[in-house]
């Protein structure tokens, strides 16, 4: 068993600091977006319209079948070409930040999507009844009605997605993104201080998402009462 | 776009000449199914354990239980899948550790990463019978503690037969969750299945057909899982809950 050798941490903190900005950049970024395109999924996955339900369905099943780390090389192999072609982005410059941003998007909308479905029909259908019969359009019905009560019961659970979410962030080591893991393992690398550098990560991480579950959970006990 | 489609490249032999692009997806499909079935194996033994403890009128037992989880969920996978394969050998005493550094990389990527994802998977299991185990009505196991069985076998013959039928659709996610994070395996070398499709494109340069070709294997996967456990779930269901006809 080897003795620890924790002093290459202090030194370093400014690189995982900069590690974790990325790291809360892409999660912020993916609530975000996952958010406001997962509940335009799940609307037209609730719609009347066939086609568009289907097509929403297809994308979200699609999403969830699939890997992340595949959806993150998907996204890197296709946005630089597309980039490229719409707005004519060297294919040379450093494309790793976007190609994330765009795959945690689009993939935690697919998640977001089905979170959202549940709870707009945990809304109980006489309140969309009652607003069509106050001659209420649909959008109005959505916008006033239903999606503010469905979004109430579904915060805890959008948190706790949210909390997934950070930590799979994590995985844009595939594409040699130094988030704040990234981060943390170059410099254990350079140092030759893997073991530590690892576990101070690990470390990092339950913390915050320890931290982060426990605000969730009392959250949940003041608004279930 | 000037992409040159070749589908053809998968019958093409690889430069060793032993194999085809294809056979190389292959292989990578078994480490895929390998790795995944056997943790998801380890996954429902620890599981159904540590459920069992959480839920056990023993302060020690049940927080011991609770703790496991919540390591095991807060730190991200990937972490806990580089610790298990970079930092194990270094805790374990020197000789054991060097004899560990010494086998087959291959055993040790596999290994390292058959641990991690049954541990990880063990800990949302634990979760599912444990929530399974709470829904069930408080009478039964006094009714059964009342008949003079033991809390074993109370827990044997009267609490988890009815909880793992309750829990199956959620443990089918579970399942399906496996075979998606075995992709996480191939960041420390294991050649599954999202490792190949990485090797393919740097070998052949056809990156969509290799990645189109991988992407419908886990669909495959996550399609005849679906279809599999449906069928369980229609056989396993409790007459009178919900989802039951």
């Amino acid at each position: 068993m080897e003795e620890f050798d924790w002093t290459s941490i202090p030194g370093a903190l400014p690189i995982l600091a900069d590690g974790m900005l990325i790291t809360l950049e892409i999660t912020a970024t993916a609530i975000l977006i996952g958010i406001l395109w997962g509940t335009v999924l799940a609307l037209a996955r609730l719609s009347g319209n066939r086609p568009l339900a289907w097509l929403a369905a297809a994308y979200v099943n699609l999403f969830r079948a699939v890997p992340l780390v595949m959806v993150i090389l998907w996204f890197y192999l296709i946005v630089p070409t597309l980039l490229q072609r719409w707005f004519g982005v060297s294919q040379s410059s450093d494309i790793r930040m976007i190609s994330a941003l765009v795959a945690f998007a689009l993939f935690e909308s697919a998640y977001y999507a089905e979170i959202i479905r549940a709870g707009v029909q945990s809304v109980p259908k006489g309140q969309v009844d009652a607003a069509f019969a106050l001659g209420m359009p649909y959008h109005l019905t959505m916008r006033l009605v239903v999606l503010p009560q469905a979004f109430r019961n579904m915060v805890p659970l959008l948190l706790t997605q949210a909390i997934i979410l950070f930590q799979d962030t994590s995985l844009v080591y595939v594409i040699g993104l130094a988030d704040f893991f990234g981060a943390a393992y170059k410099v254990g690398d350079r140092d030759g201080r893997l073991v530590e550098l690892l576990l101070f990560a690990g470390a990092v991480y339950f913390i915050l998402c320890f931290g982060a579950s426990l605000l969730v959970w009392q959250l949940q006990k003041k608004y279930s009462t | 776009m000037s992409y040159n489609w070749n589908w053809d490249i998968f019958l093409s032999p690889t430069p060793s000449g032993e194999s085809t692009y294809l056979g190389w997806l292959l292989d990578g499909l078994q480490w895929t199914l390998t790795l995944s079935l056997g943790a998801w194996i380890m996954a429902l033994v620890l599981g159904i354990g540590l459920g069992v403890l959480r839920t056990v009128p023993n302060r020690l037992l049940a927080g011991s239980a609770a703790a496991y989880v919540e390591v095991f969920r807060n730190v991200p996978l990937l972490v806990q899948l580089f610790i298990w394969y970079f930092v194990l050998p270094e805790l374990l005493p020197t000789t054991l550790g060097d004899a560990l550094k010494q086998t087959d990389p291959l055993a040790q990527q596999f290994f390292a990463a058959l641990l991690c994802l049954g541990c990880f998977t063990a800990a949302r299991v634990c979760e599912q019978v444990r929530a399974g185990i709470a829904s069930l009505p408080r009478g039964q196991r006094n009714a059964g503690l009342a008949l003079g069985l033991t809390l074993p076998q109370t827990y044997r013959y009267v609490l988890l037969p009815m909880a793992l039928r309750l829990i199956l659709p959620p443990l089918t996610s579970e399942f399906l969750n496996v075979f998606k994070n075995s992709a996480v395996a191939s960041t420390i070398g294991l050649i599954e299945l999202s490792r190949q499709s990485q090797q393919l494109v740097d070998y052949t340069a056809q990156a969509y057909e290799a990645f189109i070709a991988v992407t419908v294997l886990y669909v495959l996967i996550n399609v005849l899982v679906m279809f599999g456990m449906r069928l369980l779930e229609r056989r396993t269901r409790v007459p009178g809950y919900i989802g039951s006809k």
